[in-house]
């Protein structure tokens, strides 16, 4: 078995131009396609066991952060809308001002001493996961001149096959700076942008307690030989 | 049902907020390895840029087989390290295996290498086999690669008994980079 290439546009190149930091980190020579072994087919085995969760980045024993608080649930799916069980999702973030509790972020935002902003959970049998958070902010980065990522929160994510491994962001509807923002834009595809921008979601929403955002994530799907391509 | 894989997006500077630093010794006396028996190594390299620079913000992975070539046993063959302020990272782990492949071949002991940070919209990925192994003449995707850049992925052995493999990004001497 191996996992397949992505659909045309939905994925960003190493080289873009409008985001800076490409530019001296991308590889000139062309990727050397391999097929995939049992290294790329298989992965670690992530696990509550090993790897400690936090459902809740918001609140602890006698902390809370400041911030809207909201849930983010979704699903985390293969390309053929089957679940992937198990799989472990890592999320980190800035805090409601939009400064990261990291020593090289130095935007002028107060820091939250109460915000870490690193959470991690796994996906049940059903391939949904949740926690709580709050909305962090915009900041400023030095991109171009008067640059601001736009809201978004870090995902990190391990499937079935190291092949599937992923890195990406979650966006926020409405924001007026995803229009503006080269590492968003850097996806060819307007439908594959779009499905980074999460969903204001009801059901997902707490009473008395929380916003819910709905967001699903698709990992690499196994690749289909079709009997009827076959010579 | 098909639905496209989500689109990958950058690291950005500030991934600290999910380094571990123990996650670089996978023989952590607290971890899952502590007990499982093999020949114990370090593997460390720096990772530069275009003009030579250390890359200083770089999340660095690895994932290997066991001793035995296995990827089913209990070796929990996961590692994760930050490259520090001169681009280097370092991991302690135990050296892999060959792993089996079609027919009753095997590939060369090798270690998969992701790279994840700021300026990547998404990973680079290499692989880091051990020059002087038998295996590698017969490795096909060591093979695959042209003879002038395959030293590229080839760590060497160092002074001090390390493996050492550099990570060029881009420019003279760029490492291979695997499209998988």
């Amino acid at each position: 078995m191996s996992y397949r290439q992505p659909a045309p546009g939905t994925q960003p190149p190493y080289d873009a131009p409008e985001y800076g930091s490409t530019h001296k980190r991308h590889p000139k020579q062309p990727l050397l396609r391999i097929p995939q072994t049992l290294t790329e087919t298989s992965a670690p085995r992530m696990r509550p066991a090993l790897y400690e969760t936090t459902h809740n980045l918001a609140k602890g024993p006698g902390w809370e952060a400041q911030g809207e608080r909201i849930t983010v649930a979704g699903r985390v799916l293969d390309e053929d809308g089957r679940p992937v069980p198990g799989a472990m999702v890592e999320v980190w973030q800035a805090n409601a001002a939009g400064r990261y509790n990291h020593e090289r972020d130095q935007h002028d935002a107060p820091l939250d001493p109460n915000f870490k902003g690193e959470g991690r959970v796994f996906a049940d049998a059903e391939g949904w996961y949740r926690y709580t958070t709050i909305r962090p902010g915009a900041y400023p980065w030095r991109n171009h001149h008067n640059a601001w990522r736009p809201v978004h929160i870090h995902y990190s994510l391990f499937g079935a096959g190291f092949a599937q491994r992923l890195i990406t962001q979650m966006y926020f509807p409405g924001d007026p700076l995803l229009a503006l923002d080269p590492i968003f834009n850097c996806v060819p595809d307007a439908a594959a942008r779009e499905r980074l921008v999460a969903r204001f979601d009801l059901d997902v929403t707490e009473p008395e307690h929380a916003l819910g955002y709905r967001f699903d994530i698709v990992l690499r799907g196994r690749d289909a030989t079709p009997m009827e391509n076959r010579a | 049902m098909s639905l496209p894989a989500t689109a990958s997006q950058t690291a950005g500077p500030y991934w600290h907020l999910i380094d571990f630093p123990e996650w670089a010794d996978l023989l952590h006396p607290n971890g899952p390895n502590a007990a499982i028996e093999g020949e114990r190594i370090a593997i460390e390299g720096t990772v530069t840029d275009g003009d030579g620079a250390p890359c200083a913000d770089v999340m660095v992975e690895i994932w290997q087989a066991d001793p035995a070539g296995s990827y089913e046993g209990a070796f929990h063959g996961f590692g994760r390290c930050a490259t520090d302020k001169a681009g280097r990272f370092r991991f302690v782990t135990l050296k892999p295996g060959p792993v089996r492949t079609e027919g009753n071949a095997f590939q060369a002991p090798h270690v998969a290498i992701s790279l994840f940070a700021r300026g990547l919209l998404k990973q680079l990925v290499t692989r880091l086999y051990f020059a002087g192994e038998k295996l590698n003449e017969q490795d096909a995707i060591l093979n695959a690669i042209p003879a002038e850049r395959r030293g590229t992925v080839l760590a060497q052995r160092a002074s001090d008994g390390a493996w050492r493999l550099d990570l060029r990004l881009q420019g003279e001497g760029e490492t291979v980079f695997f499209e998988v």
